[in-house]
């Protein structure tokens, strides 16, 4: 069959099964559950208006039950358990404490931290400027444009453009990578970049920092555009100077954003894989936390210490992700 | 404690729509000058000229003998209050209040005190340490005043401070401002409303733009009593101004007008012979007619509408084809004119002649 046509029955039956569902199940409700007539009626319709938004929140907490909740008990179990051939027998906290001993596993947690310390601040720091410096320039939709361009690269995408840009030749070949070339046209001695400890982990920041700059700036500008133009004019007549305007007048007025902003941002960084994993895959001290994991699932395949740190990222994620959520709720008013 | 002079002022946007021209003004200390004019007739671009919000584009304009075009507007010596008041939000009351004096590095005991003058002055102490989305609209407009007094400004320019009140809020807020104003009797004061309720209260004189500049300047009667043109007659005084075209039939200390209706008006506004058969309009004011019985009228026609508001009643009759409905204004209750045909008549004094639009009172 061809492709095409095969992908149009698929959307067919998935879009027809999904009207289907409600329209059915609706219909089931109404005329034979609990049908609005005979001597019940008041009481049957009554019943049937409390169960029709179960009905139709159904499908989607099954998929999110059996696709998140169940994974994460099950991750839970397995960080428990260890694999002999086929047996499985509870070690409890073994698996932890094992993972703990690995210099390879504090090296993650601290680089996560390094990521968690510069990515979201610098982003949005950087997003903030590039919204405020475009705002009232006849091309700053194009400036905003192309900053905001390398949100629409995947992640995996960056990482081999920016592998591309720290590329490294022998001296006397060369350079294809733009950062060695402009080192060497400035005389330097070309470096491997991806290789230098410590440093690197800043080398691979910059490319999220690069694809989050771009949506700190779309979100920051609308906040920015939001701001009365009256109360920044009154500051202007208050003689504050565009430093004092931008810092004690726009900036204050939009910190909820802000916030929303940069913890959305933490919460990309403390699931960083791809970059890391395309660029250096964790060698030469830049290992994180799901990276770790990943080599621990699939390549090590120790499912203890795998799902343990997986553990880890969730304990560390989660209470980001409620604060974030609480903080866009209360943006949203 | 200072007076501006405008000298030619005129705004252009980008080169070619023009917004204001030639507007010539001098404003004496101590002064509430009141803005009214349609909307879009550029009076807020003119506050906001004087507020340095806006660049002036040709003239220039002079605060306390000193041009002041291209100084930044905290250098002016004016304070402005908005008409969304554009309180900081994410401030106190009491840090909007100092905010302009914190900019401007003053020492913390003398803004304290400025800021507790000011809030006694306008009965905001119990408020200082709120912030803005805790208090009322006229609680707001108050701290936005508050702002202004802090900062001791030789001009206070309010750019239709009450247009988001209610209307009792209104009334009440106006009234605080008289006396305001009357609490500061050196203070220059700039007002732009489109109410005219409120520049009749308030000023001392009452600036009305049209058509890119000044139709008329003077204190609020004399632009009901003797305006200038016909939009000063119209914009001044509700219901507007009655317009009866007519023809010059006898000249002298006294006027008459033969109405092309068929009445007949005597103006008190003197003419010379020359102008016996000029065209004129008959300026009268709804209020200014009294129902007549006698064979000399101005007016006649039919009732075709009544509003009855219990002091006074609005008659509307029935036009003419390609002609504004006459209103007349009576004191007192007349709810059994409706359908019926009426006389009008109208005090000489009262009557005013318009030709060209420009007053003929005012013709050298």
């Amino acid at each position: 069959m061809h492709p095409a046509l095969q992908g149009l029955i698929t959307i067919i039956i998935g879009v027809g099964g999904c009207v289907g569902y409600f329209w059915l199940s609706n219909l089931v409700l109404d005329k034979v559950l609990f049908p609005p007539r005979g001597p019940n009626a008041g009481r049957n319709i009554n019943r049937a208006n409390m169960i029709r938004p179960w009905l139709f929140l159904f499908p989607a907490l099954a998929a999110l039950g059996l696709y998140l909740a169940y994974p994460v008990f099950e991750t839970l179990r397995l960080s428990m358990i260890e694999r002999d051939g086929v047996e499985e027998h509870w070690v409890w906290f073994a698996n932890y404490a094992r993972m703990a001993a690995e210099p390879k596993f504090i090296e993650a947690l601290r680089n996560n931290f390094l990521w968690l310390l510069v990515v979201p601040a610098a982003s949005t720091a950087f997003g903030l400027l590039a919204a405020q410096l475009t705002d009232r320039l006849r091309w700053g939709n194009l400036a905003k444009s192309l900053i905001f361009m390398p949100m629409a690269i995947s992640f995996v995408g960056a990482a081999v453009i920016w592998k591309l840009v720290y590329d490294y030749r022998p001296i006397d070949q060369e350079q294809i990578g733009v950062l060695n070339a402009i080192v060497v046209a400035l005389g330097g001695e070309p470096q491997t970049w991806l290789q230098i400890p410590f440093w690197n982990n800043f080398f691979l920041m910059v490319v999220l920092i690069w694809i989050q700059t771009g949506f700190a700036m779309v979100i920051l500008s609308a906040a920015l555009r939001g701001i009365p133009e009256e109360t920044v004019e009154a500051a202007i007549v208050d003689g504050a100077n565009p430093f004092q305007i931008f810092f004690k007048i726009k900036v204050p007025q939009i910190r909820g954003t802000i916030v929303v902003v940069w913890t959305t941002i933490t919460l990309v960084v403390l699931k960083i894989f791809d970059i890391v994993f395309a660029m250096t895959n964790g060698q030469w001290g830049t290992q994180v936390l799901a990276n770790y994991m990943f080599d621990k699932l699939f390549r090590a395949n120790d499912w203890g210490v795998g799902s343990a740190s997986a553990m880890v990222i969730m304990v560390l994620v989660t209470p980001i992700l409620v604060w974030n959520v609480v903080n866009a709720r209360r943006e949203m008013k | 404690m200072a007076d501006l002079k405008l000298t030619g002022v005129g705004k252009t946007y980008g080169g070619t729509v023009e917004v204001l021209k030639d507007i010539n003004l001098d404003i004496a200390t101590g002064e509430l000058i009141v803005f009214v004019g349609p909307s879009g007739c550029g009076k807020s671009t003119l506050l906001r000229m004087i507020a340095g919000l806006e660049k002036i584009t040709t003239g220039t304009l002079e605060i306390d003998g000193m041009v002041v075009n291209d100084v930044p507007p905290a250098q002016r010596g004016i304070a402005m209050v908005f008409q969304s008041y554009a309180l900081y939000p994410h401030m106190t009351v009491r840090e909007n209040m100092s905010f302009a004096l914190k900019i401007a590095r003053k020492p913390q005991a003398e803004i304290d005190a400025a800021v507790m003058r000011a809030a006694k002055m306008l009965q905001l102490e119990p408020y200082l340490d709120r912030l803005p989305k805790a208090l009322s609209g006229g609680q707001r407009q108050r701290v936005a005043i508050g702002r202004a007094i802090v900062r001791d400004p030789k001009v206070y320019l309010f750019d239709e401070p009450l247009s988001n009140l209610d209307a009792a809020l209104r009334v009440a807020t106006r009234i605080e401002i008289a006396q305001l104003k009357e609490s500061m009797p050196n203070s220059t004061m700039i007002y732009v409303t489109h109410d005219q309720v409120e520049a009749m209260t308030l000023a001392s004189r009452i600036v009305v733009l049209a058509d890119k500049g000044i139709a008329q300047v003077g204190p609020p009667l004399e632009l009901y009593e003797r305006p200038r043109n016909e939009f000063v007659a119209r914009f001044i005084g509700s219901p507007a101004m009655n317009l009866l075209p007519g023809e010059i039939i006898g000249t002298g200390e006294k006027t008459t007008v033969r109405i092309a209706g068929g009445g007949l008006a005597v103006s008190a506004v003197p003419t010379r012979a020359a102008d016996k058969g000029l065209k004129v309009n008959v300026g009268i004011r709804p209020e200014d007619f009294v129902i007549t019985e006698a064979e000399d009228h101005v007016y006649d026609g039919e009732v075709e509408f009544v509003e009855a508001l219990g002091e006074v009643t609005v008659l509307y009759f029935r036009p003419e084809p390609g002609r504004d409905a006459v209103l007349a204004k009576l004191p007192g209750v007349h709810a059994d004119l409706r359908g019926r045909r009426v006389r009008l008549a109208a005090d000489p004094a009262r009557v005013h002649l318009f030709h060209g639009g420009e007053s003929l009172l005012w013709r050298d």
